[in-house]
Formats: C-alpha cells, sequence, structure tokens
C-alpha cells in the first residue's frame, strides 16, 4: 500500500528547501522501492518546524520537522514509510509524533485556519472534504439582509488593523444603490512580522474565495478584486489557479452553484508601495493611478472602487466569514473578550524560537505568547522589547507583556493590536536605531499627500541621528518631540499619524538608548 | 539575455492591446511590461498614454510612484533583502551590509557583470524565519552572510559553453 506524505509548499516550507525534500523523498523511495504518494500540502504555520513533513498513519498524521533533503535517507532507514512503526516513535530524532498532539498545535484555537497543511491547497476535492463551501451552501439559502445580520451578530471586527465592524460596513453597501457594486480584499499584508493573510491564501485559497463569494451575496457585488502585494509571487500563482479551479467548479462565475447569483474574482497586483495596503490609496491603485490617499468622506463603502459602493476587508476578515455562516454567528461570538470577539490571528516573529501562526482567542497574554508557543528568543539573548501590531505600532517594554490581546485593551495603553504581528527583539537591540528606522520607512513610504508626514519623516531621520551622534541631545529631543504631535495632528492617515507612536515608545521606554556614548568619546 | 526580454514597440503594443479593455489597466499593463522585458522601457510611456487616452506625465507618475516598477534594465537576477523590522531583529543590518561589500554596490546597482542587481524589500512574509531575501521569484530563510554568498555563488556559475 502507497503512503501519503506531506511535504508542504508555503512560502516558508520553500524558503526552507522543502523543494529539494520532496524531490529527495521521491528519488529515494524510488531507489528503495518504497511506494509512496507525494501531496504537497499547505503549512500548519509552524513556521519553526519547517520543512514539516507528515506521515498518514491509521492513527492521524505524525510529524518529522525541520526536515532538510539530507536527512531523507536517515529517515527512511528509521522506517518513515514503515506501517510498524509509524503506529508509534521511529526514534529518529527529527520524530515529534502525532501532530495534532504537540502542545503547539494542540493549545490553538483554529477556526480560520481550521484546514491550513490539511490539504492540497488547490483541491476543491480536499476543500470540500474538510467542511469547505458549507458557509456558501447556507448563504445561498439566505437574503442579503439576513447575512449581513449574521456578519453583525457575529461581532467580527476588520483584522486590517482598524478593528471596524465588518457587518455594519456591508449594512452601508447593501444600502447604497448602484448599478455596480464590488468586493475588494485588501492582500497589501506590508506589516512587517505579519504573513497570515498569506499563509490564508497560499494554503486555504478556496476559504478566501468563498468568504469574498459570500460578502457579494450579502452586499449585492458581482465582481470582486484581491490587491495582494508583489512581494508575494507563490500567492498570486496558489490563487490564479484556485479561481480558474472554482470557476470550473461553478463556485466562480455567472451563475454560481445554479443559484443564477453572479460573482466574479479577479487577483491584482500591488507594485511595492507600503501606503496601498491604507483602503483609500489602494481604490486608487486599483483604478491605475498613482496611491494617493483619499479625503474621507466619502466612505469607500459608499463611493468606492470606481465611485461604485465597495467593501474593503483584510483578508482574514474576510477569511472568517465562512465559519461564521456554516457554525452560527454565535458560535463565533462565544469566543473572544469584551467587544472584541473570535478568535485573533497571531505571528510571532523575528527573534523568537518557535515562530509561526498562532490562532488564539482574544484575551491571552502577550507573554503567555511570546513565552508559551514563542519559547523565548531564537538567540537565547533576553528578550528587551516587542513591536506588535505592525510598523505603527508601539514598541512594548517588559512592563506591558502582561496585557491581554485585546483591542481595547492595548488602545488603552497607545499599543495597537493592529494585524497582529508580533515582532521580538532580543537585548542586543537599539532603540534608537529602531525609531530611526520608522522615521525612514514613513519617508520611503508616505504617499506625499500632506507635509506634516512627508517632510516630519524626513526631518525625524536627521534629528534622531543628531541626538545618536550627541549633538544638543535636550535640544533635539525637543524637536523630535514637536515633530511627533506635529505629524499625529496633521496627517491625513496613519501612515504619518501613527509613526510617532513607535518613536515615542522608544523614547519613553528606552530612553538610555538614545544617551549611548557617541563613538570615539 | 535571451532575445524575448528584447522590447521592440510591437511587443510592447501586444502586451497593451491584451490588457487595455480591463477597468484600471495601468498596473496589469505595467507589471506585463515588467515582468516580459525586466523594466518599463521609456518608449512605452507615450504607447501606454495613447492606448489608455492618459497623458504621459500621467503615466509617467505612477511609474514613479511604485518602488516595484524599474525604468532601467536589471541584472540576469534580482535579489532583493528584506530591510523590515523582524528581519532587522535577526541581523538583517549586518546583512545588508555584507551584501553591498561583496558585491561592491548599492541598492538599486547592478553588479559590472550584470549578472546581479540589488534591491531592498519592505517584508516578504517570511518574517518567522528572518533574514529573508528574494531572488527573482524565489524567497529563502534564515539567510546569513555565508549562505548569502553560496546563493551568489550559485547566481554566478553558468553552465560551461559546449564547444561544437
Ligand atoms: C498605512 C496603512 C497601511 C495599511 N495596510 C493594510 C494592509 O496591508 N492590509 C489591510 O488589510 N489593511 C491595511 N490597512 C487598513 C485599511 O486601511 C483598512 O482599514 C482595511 O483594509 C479595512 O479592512 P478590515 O475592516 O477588514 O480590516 C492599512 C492602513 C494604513 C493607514
Ligand atoms: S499621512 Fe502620509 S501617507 Fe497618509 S495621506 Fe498624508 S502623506 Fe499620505
Ligand atoms: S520582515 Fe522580513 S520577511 Fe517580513
Amino acid at each position: 500500500m502507497s503512503v501519503r506524505v506531506f511535504v508542504p509548499r508555503d512560502t516558508t516550507a520553500l524558503s526552507l528547501g522543502a523543494d529539494a525534500v520532496a524531490a529527495r523523498l521521491e528519488r529515494e523511495a524510488r531507489a528503495r522501492g518504497l511506494a509512496l504518494t507525494l501531496v504537497r500540502n499547505g503549512s500548519r504555520g509552524a513556521a519553526w518546524l519547517e520543512p514539516l513533513v507528515e506521515v498518514e498513519t491509521a492513527n492521524g498524521r505524525l510529524a518529522f520537522g525541520p526536515v532538510i533533503a539530507e536527512d531523507i535517507p536517515g529517515l527512511l532507514d528509521a522506517g518513515l514509510l514503515d506501517g510498524d512503526l509509524l503506529a508509534g516513535d521511529t526514534g529518529h530524532p527529527l520524530a515529534l509524533g502525532p501532530t495534532e498532539a504537540l502542545p503547539w498545535f494542540a493549545r490553538q484555537q483554529r477556526l480560520t485556519f481550521a484546514r491550513i497543511g490539511l490539504t492540497d491547497p488547490l483541491s476543491i476535492a480536499d476543500y470540500l472534504a474538510h467542511d469547505g463551501y458549507r458557509g456558501l451552501e447556507t448563504a445561498l439559502t439566505r437574503t442579503p439582509q439576513e447575512l449581513v445580520e449574521e456578519v453583525k451578530a457575529s461581532g467580527l471586527r476588520g483584522r486590517g488593523g482598524a478593528a471596524f465592524p465588518t457587518g455594519i460596513k456591508w449594512q452601508t453597501v447593501l444600502d447604497t444603490p448602484a448599478d455596480q457594486k464590488y468586493i475588494v480584499c485588501n492582500a497589501d499584508e506590508g506589516d512587517s512580522g505579519t504573513f497570515a493573510d498569506r499563509l490564508a491564501m497560499e494554503c486555504d485559497p478556496y476559504l478566501l474565495i468563498e468568504g469574498m463569494t459570500i460578502a457579494g451575496l450579502a452586499v449585492g457585488a458581482t465582481q470582486g478584486y484581491i490587491y495582494l502585494r508583489s512581494e508575494y509571487p507563490l500567492a498570486k500563482t496558489i490563487l490564479d489557479a484556485a479561481i480558474a479551479h472554482a470557476e470550473a467548479a461553478g463556485y466562480l462565475g455567472d451563475d454560481i452553484r445554479g443559484s443564477g447569483h453572479a460573482f466574479h474574482l479577479e487577483v491584482r497586483l500591488g507594485a511595492g508601495a507600503y501606503i496601498c495596503g491604507e483602503e483609500t490609496s489602494l481604490l486608487e491603485s486599483l483604478e491605475g493611478k498613482r496611491g494617493l490617499v483619499r479625503f474621507k468622506p466619502p466612505l469607500p463603502a459608499i463611493e468606492g472602487l470606481f465611485g461604485r459602493p465597495t467593501v474593503v476587508n483584510n483578508v482574514l476578515s474576510l477569511a472568517a466569514v465562512p465559519f461564521i455562516l456554516a457554525e452560527g454567528a454565535q458560535a463565533y461570538a462565544d469566543v473572544g473578550m469584551g467587544r472584541s470577539r473570535g478568535t485573533l490571528a497571531l505571528q510571532l516573529a523575528g527573534n523568537v524560537k518557535r515562530g509561526g501562526l498562532v490562532e488564539l482567542a482574544f484575551g491571552a497574554s502577550l507573554r503567555t505568547l511570546m513565552e508559551e508557543f514563542g519559547g523565548g528568543t531564537a538567540s537565547g539573548r533576553p528578550l528587551r522589547a516587542v513591536q506588535v501590531g505592525g510598523p505603527l505600532c508601539a514598541y512594548l517594554p517588559e512592563s506591558q507583556w502582561d496585557l491581554p490581546l485585546d483591542y481595547e485593551a492595548f488602545a488603552e495603553v497607545g499599543a495597537g493590536v493592529g494585524h497582529g504581528g508580533v515582532v521580538m527583539f532580543d537585548d542586543s537591540v537599539d532603540m534608537a536605531e529602531q525609531a530611526r528606522f520608522s522615521m525612514e520607512f514613513c519617508k520611503t513610504e508616505s504617499c506625499g499627500k500632506c507635509t506634516p508626514c512627508r517632510i516630519g519623516s524626513t526631518r525625524g531621520v536627521e534629528v534622531i541621528d543628531r541626538i545618536r551622534a550627541g549633538e544638543n541631545r535636550a535640544a533635539n529631543l525637543a524637536l523630535l518631540g514637536e515633530l511627533c504631535e506635529t505629524m499625529e495632528d496633521g496627517s491625513l492617515c496613519a501612515m504619518g499619524g501613527m509613526t510617532p507612536f513607535p518613536v515615542r515608545s522608544a523614547l519613553t521606554h528606552f530612553p538610555d538608548d538614545f544617551r549611548r556614548p557617541v563613538e570615539g568619546d | 539575455m535571451s532575445d524575448s526580454r528584447e522590447w521592440t514597440p510591437q511587443a510592447i503594443q501586444a502586451e497593451i492591446d491584451a490588457l487595455k479593455h480591463k477597468p484600471g489597466a495601468l498596473l496589469p499593463i505595467l507589471h506585463a511590461l515588467q515582468d516580459r522585458f525586466g523594466f518599463i522601457p521609456e518608449a512605452a510611456v507615450p504607447l501606454i498614454a495613447d492606448s489608455l487616452g492618459q497623458t504621459r506625465a500621467e503615466v509617467h507618475g505612477v511609474i514613479g510612484f511604485y518602488h516595484h516598477f524599474r525604468t532601467a534594465p536589471p541584472g540576469r537576477h534580482v535579489v532583493q533583502i528584506c530591510r523590515a523590522e523582524a528581519c532587522q531583529a535577526m541581523g538583517a543590518r549586518p546583512l545588508e551590509a555584507h551584501a553591498k561589500a561583496s558585491l561592491g554596490i548599492d541598492y538599486h546597482q547592478t553588479t559590472v557583470d550584470r549578472e546581479v542587481t540589488l534591491e531592498a524589500v519592505y517584508c516578504l512574509g517570511n518574517c518567522a524565519c528572518g533574514p529573508a531575501v528574494r531572488v527573482d521569484d524565489r524567497v529563502l530563510g534564515r539567510v546569513d552572510a555565508e549562505r548569502f554568498d553560496a546563493l551568489i555563488d550559485e547566481l554566478q556559475t553558468r553552465p560551461l559553453e559546449v564547444i561544437a
């Protein structure tokens, strides 16, 4: 009997040699006359174990990792494909036992990411066999208003950063009459330390397609666009193929599953501009223009793409919808804390020992996440600072690590949950250098529309350089404070308005780094 | 460089014609041109402007706005180093210094043998396994100086030419 072996094919697994592992496995098995069926699945999100090879047994899948091509002969010698040994432990140092029993997975609460890594991402049959398209099936029996009500009742808030209630946004689009409406998926995922959108798209593309289709039914939109960053070439390939398969199977097109409803979907690539993650800049870009941020109002929900009512939602907001429809709004709302309902996709990144995707109900503490899941730093040195929520959010010192992961709790201390990125730094970090980078990033990525953002960030870099060089420190620190204030008050969007957050947090919590002796002193 | 990457006005116009009917066609057209020719030739600007009914200044403005679009031909390979925070936490700064020094070029420059163009990038979505580097369409993880050198060696090793 042919044993099924899984070797993931997401960007992270590939970046660590998964293709070489797969090729070696097939070659060695052939040479040994062993029967094996290779499945290129998506990743389960445990970046620290990639490439994570799994072998299917009567008692579920067994995990081996991280595997490199050179490990394959030894693993086969130890009985990787051998029925007897599979029931227990092969005794090989890379053998991790049943995948789902690993505490790193077992302690997660995967609703949105329930399927990643289990399936071949492009197989609709796999998707259906793992509960896929149950949400759409339900949705096709409901009225648009009922669908919007369901999303409202789930308490889902946008996962792109601003945490705006998704159902209310959909209601506005539903209520605005127009000849054409659009669903736009924000897949620009520009924040450093975030990759959950990428995992969803590369490992479970039909989930996003299903979520967008339901959104289309809910608001009466027949055309969707996925605005994908150009830094994700693999996601583009996978989404394009998935859309073609979904069309062929009647899940997209003029008559979705014989319902008479139409929904068309197209992937559009960004072009390396962080600001195009901001929704109005994104819409300008989709229209073929420079990504200049628009004034609001009008809201995109009323005048969005090509002036038509448009839902702009993050990948994860849309990807949460199939669960809400399949299991009911209450099942989603039952999870979480306060006004943060459901689960949050956290991404452990940077200097972390066990990095990857950790989906948890809102409310877990940051420390639990970094210690129990992350296992501390990769370098083994003490953890010193952590930036949660992307480049526009604060650096948190140890005194804030007990905060619960909840939108309101973070906002109260001037921090943000954002898109769930958690970037860890050990004690070798120079926080003045990080503050400089925040300003430099803003200078590079500003759309240029407002002076406080464009010029303020340029000045910010210069002022921090002078502080670090020991020139008139007191005066320059005061000037930096004023600059931050000007940016906060006078910027049209969060790019200029929030860049001061990481800068100020570095100044407040790590003041010594701005007073280091100057080299050569 | 292979012939198919050499641009001609006809080849440019063919790419434009294949996409100009799309709503918001400009970015798809620019991507198609860069994918095919490695950059956006200056000669494409008036052709695009005419086909889309826009001014040349508008087209120039869009090309200039986006970091991704190049207006000069790159080397045989484009190597992008992630400069963003998660990779910084794992040593992206020393890596970029090493890359610039060993290749003898800065960002947006190409080695004299025209093998490698170096670019900066802000996040490749491989943030749990930094520092991350992208070579053409391949992303690599945990790239230190040694791995970087091995990568460059691999890129510069061309198959021996068979003498007929
Ligand atoms: C500078 C900036 C960058 C942003 N980048 C992203 C992004 O990459 N992805 C995203 O979903 N939202 C991003 N946003 C938030 C969007 O403007 C918008 O709030 C979001 O797409 C709405 O979708 P949601 O309600 O589902 O979160 C960004 C906002 C700003 C100000
Ligand atoms: S704050 Fe910066 S990025 Fe935002 S609109 Fe103004 S100039 Fe553009
Ligand atoms: S920060 Fe470098 S890959 Fe994300």
